[in-house]
């Protein structure tokens, strides 16, 4: 490891602030984010094989929502929260990425 | 006679002369060496002897009864490295790709079950496509008992593999269960599911060597110990470690002539006053040891914690260090679990403990909660607490909170602790305690940053040193830094015949 003064910044923990150098895997880490209860993201990438709902319906949580087919099996994706369907993002067939909104919520409750 | 002689020398040149050959060929466009020379690089010249070298595949489905395996793609033999006995096997990548049957297994397990019962370590070069498809259920049958083997073997022979080569899928699991990982940029090639079913299941893309390339398991993973540019350098690893580590756990490493250390190193002269600024703890380290030579292991992997051996008074040592030049040294999920394995190995082999302390606590961040930083960080503690071979403290700056007690505290059973006069033990440091306990008259204070510092200024006078802890007797001695080889030596000469028993148990259950 190619040391520089400039690879030494100051670091601030409990106890004031340290002097120190910062190794790539702790700048790369996942920073913490709440999880948007918005939103319906798809939890792994896959292909839309139906959809249950439509605009405006009011769901129940544990209601299914939609078909999410990958790795050969045919999930269904529920809803995580009470509320009305805001708007539906995908059409059967669709593709989808991973973490891609599916679908998006209003007047919702946890 | 002449007839069988010569019928001998013919079958012989078939197996070695000539696979050799192929090797040669197949190997070198992908720019590795042959699994023989890799063997002869090792170890000492002349001191290998190979076994089983007529063995081929068990196998005559699928085609298989029309192919020549030589050896069935695996070499294996007894051999010295700088006069130490070791058992070791290479893959044959040029065989089948190195593809893993029940015969090359069979080779494997065999040379494994010698090196337990003679006490010798196992090298095992690793250079594979994987199980040979072809013999089906045998193939896997064939990593069970490799992987049985591994762990029965674990803590009674050093065991160590070299990836020098695709390790993939299962396979890599026999690695994993060993107790050191060499890696080579580039030839190295380490994962459980590859790029291809990354990308057809998760649509996540990325190369191999990005995924479990050398680099990345030295650095990222911690699941490599040891990273070289080449091969050649590699084997020069291979063969220091060897030397640091006893032949089994009946016996001690062998001893060196003993050395002083290099004198251009001063450890009055390396510490910084002001305890928030950086020093490289290897440079403490070589300051103490034989020759100033550290051996470390796992450099580039969770670097806030130095791991690694050396020797004192030609006896070998393992020496685990905050290291306050990275993360200020904190105790977190990767170094914990970097420290924890290390202090376990030590601990198998009859190899002293010395630690040296600075740590200003664990790293906060919900990353590291929800990684587990409570199960992982716990893993210090259990090693640290079963270790029975003798354990020597050295706090050099802060040992605060929890990291105080976690790094091989008198209450973890340390035998000698020591402390250097600027040593600042306490529940936590002085800004994060004055703000505590005297948040109320800060609070009302008409200047609240003159109180703050007044009481941080009270704090560190009566807590932030060494003698609260040295009265109460968790600390043995106050000594000057440039003593510390000096009691470190004495502590190992009368701990020399240390012998602890444990209550009767089958076996632990570390928070893994």
């Amino acid at each position: 490891m190619d040391e520089r003064k400039e690879d030494f910044v100051e670091f601030q923990l409990l106890d004031g602030q340290f002097f120190t150098k910062i190794p790539r895997k702790y700048l790369r880490r996942k920073k913490f984010q709440m999880p948007d209860k918005s939103q319906l993201k798809a939890f792994i990438p896959g292909v839309i094989q139906n959809i249950y709902v439509q605009v405006g319906q009011k769901v129940r949580r544990g209601e299914p929502l939609l078909v999410l087919e990958a790795m050969k099996m045919k999930n269904d994706v529920n809803s995580p929260v009470e509320g009305k369907i805001k708007s539906i993002n995908v059409k059967i067939g669709d593709v989808v990425k991973k973490d891609q909104v599916l679908i998006e919520f209003s007047d919702f409750e946890d | 006679m002449l007839k069988k002689l010569l019928d001998f020398f013919f079958r012989k040149k078939k197996q070695v002369l000539e696979s050799e050959k192929t090797a040669k060929e197949k190997q070198t466009k992908q720019g590795k060496l042959t699994a023989r020379e890799r063997i002869e690089r090792i170890v000492d010249p002349g001191s290998f002897h190979e076994w089983d070298m007529f063995v081929q595949q068990a196998s005559t489905d699928l085609g298989l009864d029309k192919k020549f395996l030589p050896r069935d793609g695996v070499i294996t033999g007894t051999a010295s490295i700088m006069g130490h006995p070791i058992c070791i096997y290479a893959q044959d990548f040029s065989v089948a790709g190195g593809s893993l049957g029940l015969a090359h297994a069979r080779k494997i397990t065999k040379i494994m079950d010698h090196a337990i019962k003679l006490g010798v370590p196992i090298i095992g070069i690793n250079d594979s496509g994987g199980a040979r498809i072809q013999e089906g259920v045998n193939s896997l049958a064939g990593y069970g008992e490799i992987f049985f083997r591994n762990t029965r073997a674990s803590g009674v022979i050093p065991q160590i593999s070299i990836i020098l080569g695709p390790c993939a899928g299962g396979a890599v699991y026999s690695p994993a269960l060993t107790d050191f990982v060499f890696v080579v940029d580039k030839i190295s090639k380490m994962f459980i599911t590859g790029p291809e079913v990354i990308k057809t299941v998760l649509g996540e893309e990325i190369s191999m060597e990005d995924l479990g390339g050398a680099r990345v398991q030295a650095e990222i993973s911690g699941n490599a110990h040891f990273f070289a540019e080449t091969e050649e350098e590699c084997f020069e690893q291979v063969k220091k470690l060897v030397t640091f580590i006893p032949w089994n756990n009946r016996k001690k490493a062998d001893p060196f002539p003993p050395k002083q250390p290099k004198v251009n190193y001063r450890i009055s002269e390396l510490i910084p006053e002001d305890p928030r600024q950086p020093f490289d703890v290897r440079d403490v380290i070589r300051a103490i040891v034989d020759d100033s030579d550290f051996f470390e292991i796992m450099e580039f992997f969770a670097p806030n914690v130095v791991i690694g051996f050396a020797r004192m008074n030609g006896e070998t040592i393992g020496i685990v260090g905050n290291q306050p030049k990275v993360l200020a040294g904190v105790l977190d999920v990767d170094s914990s679990d970097k420290a924890a394995r290390f202090i376990r190995f030590c601990d198998s082999f009859n190899i002293p403990l010395v630690t040296l302390v600075d740590i200003p606590g664990y790293l906060p961040g919900v990353d590291q909660e929800h990684s587990g930083v409570i199960r992982h960080g716990a893993k210090i503690l259990y090693a640290y607490s079963e270790a029975t071979v003798p354990k020597i403290t050295v706090i050099m700056r802060k040992a605060y909170g929890g990291g105080y007690i976690a790094m091989c505290s008198r209450h973890l059973g340390a035998d000698f602790v020591f402390a250097w006069p600027m040593a600042e033990i306490a529940v936590m440091g002085p800004e994060g305690a004055a703000n505590i306990i005297f948040k109320n008259e800060i609070a009302e204070s008409p200047n609240p940053e003159e109180t703050r510092k007044q009481k941080v200024k009270e704090y560190i006078e009566k807590f932030a040193n060494p003698f609260v802890a040295a009265a109460n007797g968790y600390i043995d001695a106050v000594i000057e830094p440039d003593e510390t080889r000096k009691y470190i030596l004495h502590s190992l000469f009368i701990s020399r015949s240390k012998e602890e028993q444990t209550l009767p148990k089958k076996h632990g259950i570390p928070p893994f």
